[in-house]
């Protein structure tokens, strides 16, 4: 599938319903013409201090209904702008899953119970495998439906149309 | 296997045997973006077509989340949503001509229609029949150049309304309730089909309501069947010819039936954080708030504004309380001047916000004070939604909030009359 099917880092623990305004909050609307300075506020609702903790390749882990809320895309642009190579959830409000696929943050739906803050995570997305390396423990995840997971290959769905031209389902 | 109202939709313009689970990809009849979404929206599009929009008709910007501008880097905004309609002779609806989802139920929403928003709360339009769901920008810049989009046909829960409302009681107090059953994930991915006995005696705006909130319990659409008051509607907006009868088959599939009885219902109140933490009126009786909000494209329309004066009339609102109103749309104001409600809520104290989404979403025009609570007329109730996460947002309806703008602390609306 994606060159790179592996994406290692640390696991950021997040509860349930985490909305779209911890994630990038309304009052932030001025700012989303300027991607750089929107993007220092990234789950400033949530956590305040995960801006400058996150490392490229850390993953959010979350409970269920990330995302829910507004549709604001900026929502899963500044997640992946942070560095985060993949959300992983118990599950995943509707509007948000589409745009991170469109935004080609892998979005995966596994029992998060088991992961704990701060655990090494390795996920082969290949093989639809999560390793916690902290603990030694395997997980696996949702399948992505298929026209989801194509555009998630070609990189987002902006990517994904320049090249085909059209949907190709 | 006859079909619900989604797979029906799906099936007539997909030109395929559209069930629940299958992929079609499907023309848009109506695609727009609000002035928080579009200049993202805008950029993707160009980024694929170094053209103009394939169906400028089809196409709508709303300036209606910051408006009048609050601040330079939103003007600029504005300013780049302008030129890209000139650019492009889509239609463009300035500052204060009201919310983008009142704007399609007034102007465009039709039964059987796709409509497409870079709104979450486009589920709005489903009042009135149409298919009609939320996307992010990525998905609404594709639209924008292929007039077309790829939809998961989805498993329908049917939801049927029977007896009749009590005194005070009404749309918002239902899909409250409604969202408490299910949870606010309890219907991700799934339709929410409205029908029953109660149904056809709603109004388009309760039934727009209604819909409204869909989306906060995960729900891609909520819709009602189409019926002589939707053709009145658009009758008396002026386009009575796109009325279609619709209607679900008799023995369509459906993942999961709800009943409610609508004469068992109370005034409801959605407690902060969630929306789906709902609770009747009496439990949270005396709770103090300090600013109170009718509006939205929830409950922002002239029935909302009808009863809200209906309470407030020859009254005052509470010293300790501020009360924030905006009209949904232009329409919904001079209809509310004519009649004579602005000016009731006027006399009670209230501050008239231009047409807009104005509190809301906590850009401008009535953000919360550390540990301020707000009782809202609006949909969501989320940490740091109305500009500040250490306040706290109620939600319920017009009655509920002009009662408790009267006493200062939530109160039950039968209670003041």
């Amino acid at each position: 599938m994606m060159p790179d099917a592996i994406l290692k880092g640390k696991a950021f623990k997040f509860g349930g319903s985490i909305s779209t305004d911890h994630i990038i909050p309304g009052r932030y609307a001025h700012l989303r013409s300027d991607l750089p300075e929107l993007a220092k506020h990234v789950m400033e609702d949530a956590d305040p201090t995960f801006v400058e903790k996150v490392k490229s390749g850390d993953f959010i882990v979350a409970g269920k209904n990330f995302g829910l809320g507004s549709s604001r895309e900026h929502a899963a642009l500044v997640i992946k702008m942070a560095g985060v190579s993949a959300i992983l959830a118990k599950s995943v409000a509707r509007i948000f899953f589409r745009n991170a696929i469109n935004q080609g943050l892998p979005t995966l739906i596994c029992d998060t119970d088991k992961i704990d803050a701060g655990d090494k995570l390795e996920v082969n997305l290949t093989r639809g495998i999560i390793t916690d390396l902290t603990k030694d423990v395997q997980l696996t995840f949702g399948k992505i439906p298929k026209v989801m997971l194509d555009i998630l290959n070609e990189g987002g769905l902006i990517p994904y149309i320049t090249k085909h031209g059209d949907f190709e389902l | 296997m006859g079909k619900t109202l989604s797979e029906k939709i799906l099936s007539e313009k997909s030109g395929t045997d559209a069930r629940a689970g299958d992929i079609v990809i499907a023309p848009v009849d109506l695609v727009f973006v609000q002035d928080t979404t579009g200049p993202l929206t805008i950029r993707q599009f160009k980024e694929v077509k170094h053209g103009r929009l394939v169906s400028p008709q089809r196409t709508a910007i709303f300036l209606d989340h910051a408006v009048p501008s609050p601040n330079r880097q939103l003007s600029n905004d504005h300013q780049f949503l302008r030129r890209f309609a000139e650019d492009n002779d889509c239609r463009i609806f300035e500052g204060g001509s009201g919310i983008c989802h009142q704007l399609v139920a007034e102007m465009f929403a039709n039964p059987g229609d796709i409509i497409v928003g870079a709104d979450s709360h486009t589920v709005t339009a489903g009042g009135l029949g149409a298919f009609a769901t939320g996307m992010g920008s990525s998905d609404v810049a594709i639209v924008f150049a292929l007039g077309k989009t790829w939809l998961r046909v989805p498993e329908t829960f049917k939801i049927s309304i029977s007896g009749r409302f009590r005194k005070w009681v009404g749309a918002k107090d239902l899909i409250i309730h409604l969202i408490g059953v299910l949870g606010a994930d309890g219907a991700t991915y799934k339709a929410l089909e409205f029908d029953g006995q109660t149904v056809s005696g709603m109004s388009i705006s309760e039934r727009l309501t209604v819909a409204n909130m869909a989306v906060e319990a995960g729900a891609k659409v909520g819709i009602f069947p189409s019926d002589n008051v939707t053709q009145r509607f658009l009758a008396v907006q002026g386009r009575g010819n796109k009325y279609s009868a619709l209607r679900p088959d008799a023995d369509a599939n459906y993942e999961r039936a709800i009943i409610i009885n609508a004469s068992e219902l109370e005034p409801m109140v959605a407690v902060p954080h969630t929306v789906d933490n709902v609770a009747p009126v009496s439990m949270l009786a005396g709770t103090k708030i300090d600013q109170v909000f009718i509006g939205t494209c929830t409950n922002g329309r002239l029935e909302d504004l009808a009863m809200a004066a209906a309470i407030l009339r020859k009254k005052k609102r509470h010293p300790s309380v501020r009360l924030i109103v905006a009209p949904a749309s232009q329409q919904v104001l001079t209809k509310a001047m004519r009649i004579g409600y602005i000016q009731v809520l006027v006399a009670a104290g209230a501050v008239i916000l231009p047409p807009g989404c104005a509190a809301c979403l906590g850009l401008h025009q009535g953000v919360l004070g550390d540990n301020e609570a707000c009782l809202s007329t609006a949909n969501r109730n989320f940490k740091g939604r109305m500009g500040n996460p250490e306040a706290s947002i109620y939600l319920a309806s017009p009655a509920t909030a002009a009662a408790s703008a009267l006493t200062g602390e939530i109160t039950d609306p039968r209670k003041v009359l």
